[in-house]
């Protein structure tokens, strides 16, 4: 397997404080990683930092083998890789296609179109002509994951898409990530969520203050093993 | 005397259509990026001036000179932005109003340098004083009414770019939450520079149409920016059509004021702003 994304010994830094310390990872072509951690373990940072959106980095990120250090947000993204943000951060004065024609204008302009997404998540074709705003929390988690995936992302980074939605929603969301990634599009998962993350992962990484304690596949590990990384001690 | 009065109107209505012009890139601004730019009407002013300079100074055709500053203006709208007013963007509104005030005294002294204080204006020719007889009473100026023909079209064009367009999209995409935009691609530096680019291209269309209609010297800024406020406001924020009609309101209160009295023209557009503004503090189309 080749490397799609290589992480190598990573560190974010926000002024004096110091949120990631040398992490590194990989994430292989058609892969599902899943980076799991407690509440200020390092996940959002590590996500904003492969995007280009964090104050300083040390250490490289490398897509295909080159180098993003220099490249700026809008860069990555039409380079292929598209974050589904935390809290969806949707734009809530325009409308549901707008906001996915948003996705389209920065990405890859590739072979996904408005229409697959509307294959995926139907409901979101009847309301196309409503403004996001008016739209529930699993529609609006519908357009900002369609909003990404419009970008043709080779590399789609999920930002806890499950916080404050309802399980039978979450169950929906998750579903769709093994369909995305058979389409040829990497996927990595930042969840607190252990279970669900872990169930559709090939690989993780756990997280703990900043530093990866534990990684590798699912199965390898009882819960119990996977849990005490998790908390630390 | 009904027809003086209903001429008076319709003077008033063609008045507006420049106010409403001097006021569309302040809403832009104040709608679009949320800030008030203090040099906007000095801005105008300085159009006029390099209109002045083409026109008058080099013999350049009227509508040449207006050819040559309307891409300028959007470059120099995109530079101004990006160099300057986004530095301090995001950090409150007292900043940008700092920087603008600065601006805009800069932009007069320049201009009393190199122009010196006298009051200019740049002949059009004989469409100053052609009109158009609309019934016994009424006539009506060709150039007042291409200005406000233009301010009408400019709103149309205006609102058909932001809500129809891909680039209208990324614009109040940026302006709903410009750190989401950040982190999907969408980079609120250069989409709030062309915001303000366009902003510039109105900027350059009310000035060209304001120094062959009025006088101007170099410290006219600062009341043309308060009617563009005054007009923003009563239209409500955000909303272009409320700024042509907030235009047309200030410009029919002058005139019907000045029909009582000249000395009251410029007050009664003042008093007719504080007392709609008491009754209906949004404005009248409030988009916010």
């Amino acid at each position: 397997m080749t490397a799609l994304l290589e992480v190598d010994a990573l560190s974010v830094f926000y002024g004096k404080f110091r949120a990631l310390f040398d992490v590194s990872l990989t994430i292989a072509e058609g892969e599902i990683v899943s980076i799991i951690g407690a509440n200020g373990a390092g996940k959002s940072s590590l996500l904003k930092a492969i995007v280009g959106q964090v104050p300083r980095v040390e250490g490289e990120i490398r897509l295909s083998g080159r180098s993003m250090a220099d490249q700026t947000t809008a860069a990555r993204v039409a380079a292929g890789v598209a974050l589904v943000p935390e809290g969806r951060r949707l734009f809530p004065s325009l409308t549901v296609e707008e906001n996915l024609d948003i996705g389209w204008q920065t990405g890859r302009r590739g072979e996904i179109r408005r229409d697959d997404v509307y294959g995926y998540f139907p409901v979101l074709r009847e309301r196309r002509n409503q403004r996001a705003s008016q739209l529930s929390g699993g529609q609006q988690q519908m357009v900002a994951l369609g909003r990404a995936l419009l970008a043709n992302p080779r590399l789609l980074l999920c930002d806890e898409i499950s916080l404050g939605l309802a399980p039978v929603v979450i169950d929906g969301l998750y579903r769709m990530l093994p369909q995305i990634r058979d389409r040829g599009t990497a996927i990595l998962i930042v969840e607190q969520d252990i279970s669900r993350s872990l169930a559709v992962a090939d690989r993780f990484y756990c997280l703990l203050e900043g530093k990866v304690n534990l990684s590798g596949r699912p199965g390898e590990f009882s819960r119990e093993e996977v849990e005490r990384s998790y908390f630390g001690g | 005397m009904a027809g003086a009065w209903a001429n008076q109107i319709v003077q008033g209505v063609l008045l507006g259509g420049l106010y409403a012009m001097f006021a569309m890139g302040l809403s832009l601004s104040a709608g679009v990026m949320r800030f008030i730019n203090i040099a906007h009407g000095d801005l105008i002013v300085l159009v006029c001036f390099m209109v002045l300079s083409l026109a008058v100074g080099l013999g350049v055709p009227l509508l040449l000179a207006v050819a040559i500053i309307v891409p300028l203006a959007f470059v120099a709208g995109y530079v101004l932005q990006r160099l300057l007013l986004q530095r301090v963007l995001g950090q409150g509104v007292l900043p940008v109003i700092l920087v603008t005030f600065g601006l805009s005294i800069i932009i007069q002294n320049a201009l009393q340098g190199t122009y010196g204080a006298d009051t200019r204006k740049v002949p059009a020719g004989s469409i100053e004083t052609a009109t158009i007889h609309v019934v016994d009473g009424i006539n009506v100026g060709v150039l007042p009414l291409t200005i406000f023909v233009a301010a009408v079209l400019l709103v149309l064009l205006l609102d058909r770019v932001l809500y129809r367009t891909g680039i209208g999209a990324r614009i109040r995409a940026v302006s709903d939450d410009p750190s989401a935009a950040n982190l999907i691609g969408l980079p609120s530096p250069h989409i709030y520079a062309i915001a303000m680019g366009i902003v510039g291209i109105t900027i350059a269309i009310s000035g060209a149409f304001m120094a062959v209609w009025t006088n101007f010297d170099p410290t006219s800024g600062p009341s043309r920016l308060l009617i563009a406020f005054e007009a923003v406001v009563l239209g409500g924020l955000g909303s272009l059509w409320g700024t042509l009609a907030g235009g047309i309101l200030l410009g029919v209160a002058q005139t019907l004021g000045g029909q009582f009295d000249a000395a009251w023209q410029v007050l009664a557009g003042h008093i007719a702003f504080l007392v709609i503004f008491t009754l209906r503090p949004q404005g009248l189309f409030p988009r916010y």
